[in-house]
């Protein structure tokens, strides 16, 4: 009988003591939490998908709230929104946030751009580069084995004929695409107003090119040409637009003959 | 001389022969759950040789100065549980208030380590070999060490795995587990090899 109350008594005491300094150390160690951090980081949208420059939405927010920045419009998939909800609680002046969305530079559809081979390996864009640049006959354009779908915390990216395509509704302007694509063929384009765009990466000469994919850019001139405000030019046998001179025209996109220049505007 | 030497070779037994995971099939939770990247592998392993040393270090008094002395032995797992439980709550206390980066870099692994039938295995182990202080200590250390090998092994063997063209059926956990009995396969290679060192 005894040894059954020592034996209880025992347990009891070191969890009593257990207890209690727990207690005690909770208390006496307590780390004050941040509030004002805790409160912007309520406001973003929690992908900490690095956008802003910082390790995640965390170091953001408890930067912002150090003041180690004071710029509240760096979170690109909060947008207007989180700048506006940030300035509030901060009590700095919203920033400005111009929307803008992923766009991926190559129209190598299935029907558009040749192949070499099947390619049956591993389903990356990363390992089919590797192996004499994917299947497809352009070694610049999109693989099409997705590895920015997979990249893309918003699902914003699928698979469509061949090559990758960004929905500009889902888009929040991360940047984890561009980071992922191997053939850095994804670019960031600007949604508040019209620009054009070249879809096509390919440095190939145009002869090349031309057997490579009928949608691939030739570097004729015709664009060059036919833009008024200098914002064409091309370099390595294609074709670049500078998105601060274009004014959205329109009159590269009739000129060119393959019609790899496209048109990005808003909300489309 | 000779004490050395029997420490060094307890150590050597724990990390390879008798290693935890591989050889007693202790602690699989996290060895499949966080193996999948290398540096979580390590900053769990690092975790549990810290509170596999510290438990032992206070669970070998106890044992020795209040339940073996009133004669309750039957005791030790329930009250080997209690303390390392409360005392990994209280080493998340202290490192969160004086080690911040330690403690962000542990994360949710040290919680997670408080049920670890590992450490409580190795524990146990201690006593029923009836080692004494420093063979307990020394013990528990190896066993740490064997885990952050055979986690840091694993997930090298994990990351090749994602590359791999696996059959559908044998996706995630199966492939896993697969692949896990072939390293444990391999550790059985090392029988012996202690002895044949020190014997």
């Amino acid at each position: 009988m005894n040894s059954i109350i020592l034996a209880v008594v025992i347990v009891a005491v070191i969890g009593l003591i257990a207890g209690l300094g727990l207690a005690v150390a909770s208390v006496v160690m307590a780390v004050p939490v941040d509030e004002k951090a805790e409160a912007i980081r309520e406001c973003l949208p929690g992908a900490n998908c690095g956008a802003c420059g910082f390790s995640g939405c965390d170091g953001y927010a408890s930067a912002l709230s150090k003041g180690i920045t004071s710029n509240t419009a760096l979170c690109a998939p909060g947008g207007a929104d989180a700048s506006a909800a940030i300035a509030k609680i901060t009590g700095l002046s919203a920033g400005e946030v111009k929307a803008s969305s992923a766009v991926v530079m190559c129209q190598g559809f299935c029907e558009n751009a040749n192949t070499k081979m099947i390619y049956n390996g591993v389903q990356s864009c990363q390992m089919a580069k590797q192996l004499f640049g994917g299947s497809k006959e352009c070694i610049y354009g999109c693989i099409g084995l997705g590895d920015c779908v997979k990249a893309c915390p918003y699902e914003a990216i699928h698979i469509c004929d061949g090559v990758a395509r960004v929905n500009p509704l889902q888009c929040k302007a991360c940047k984890m695409c561009v980071k992922t694509c191997p053939n850095g063929i994804i670019k960031m384009m600007p949604l508040y107003e019209t620009k054009a765009a070249v879809l096509c990466v390919n440095k190939d000469k145009g002869a090349v090119t031309r057997k490579e994919c009928s949608s691939g850019c030739i570097g004729c001139m015709k664009c060059v040409k036919a833009c008024e405000f200098d914002a064409v030019k091309v370099e390595n046998f294609c074709a670049k637009v500078n998105t601060l001179k274009c004014t959205g025209c329109g009159k590269c996109t009739e000129a060119c003959p393959v019609k790899c220049i496209n048109l990005i505007t808003p909300g489309n | 001389m000779e004490l050395t030497k029997g420490l060094i070779a307890l150590f050597l037994t724990m990390i390879l022969t008798q290693n935890f995971i591989l050889a007693k099939f202790l602690g699989i939770c996290p060895f499949l759950g966080v193996s999948k990247k290398l540096d979580t592998a390590l900053g769990m392993s690092l975790a549990v040789i810290f509170v596999m040393a510290l438990s032992t270090a206070v669970t070998y008094p106890i044992n020795k100065y209040i339940l073996v002395a009133n004669n309750l032995e039957y005791l030790q797992t329930i009250v080997f549980i209690l303390v390392i439980a409360a005392l990994v709550q209280m080493v998340e206390i202290v490192l969160k208030k004086y080690i911040p980066a330690l403690y962000n870099s542990l994360g949710i692994y040290l919680p997670l380590i408080t049920t670890n039938c590992a450490v409580l295995g190795v524990v146990t182990l201690n006593v029923d070999n009836g080692y004494d202080f420093i063979h307990s200590l020394i013990c528990s250390l190896g066993g740490g060490v064997g885990f952050l090998v055979a986690m840091v092994m694993f997930a090298g063997v994990r990351s090749r795995l994602e590359s791999c063209d696996v059959p559908k059926f044998l996706k995630g956990l199966p492939i896993t587990l697969i692949a896990a009995s072939l390293v444990s396969v391999s550790f059985l290679g090392f029988a012996g090899l202690v002895e044949g060192i020190f014997g």
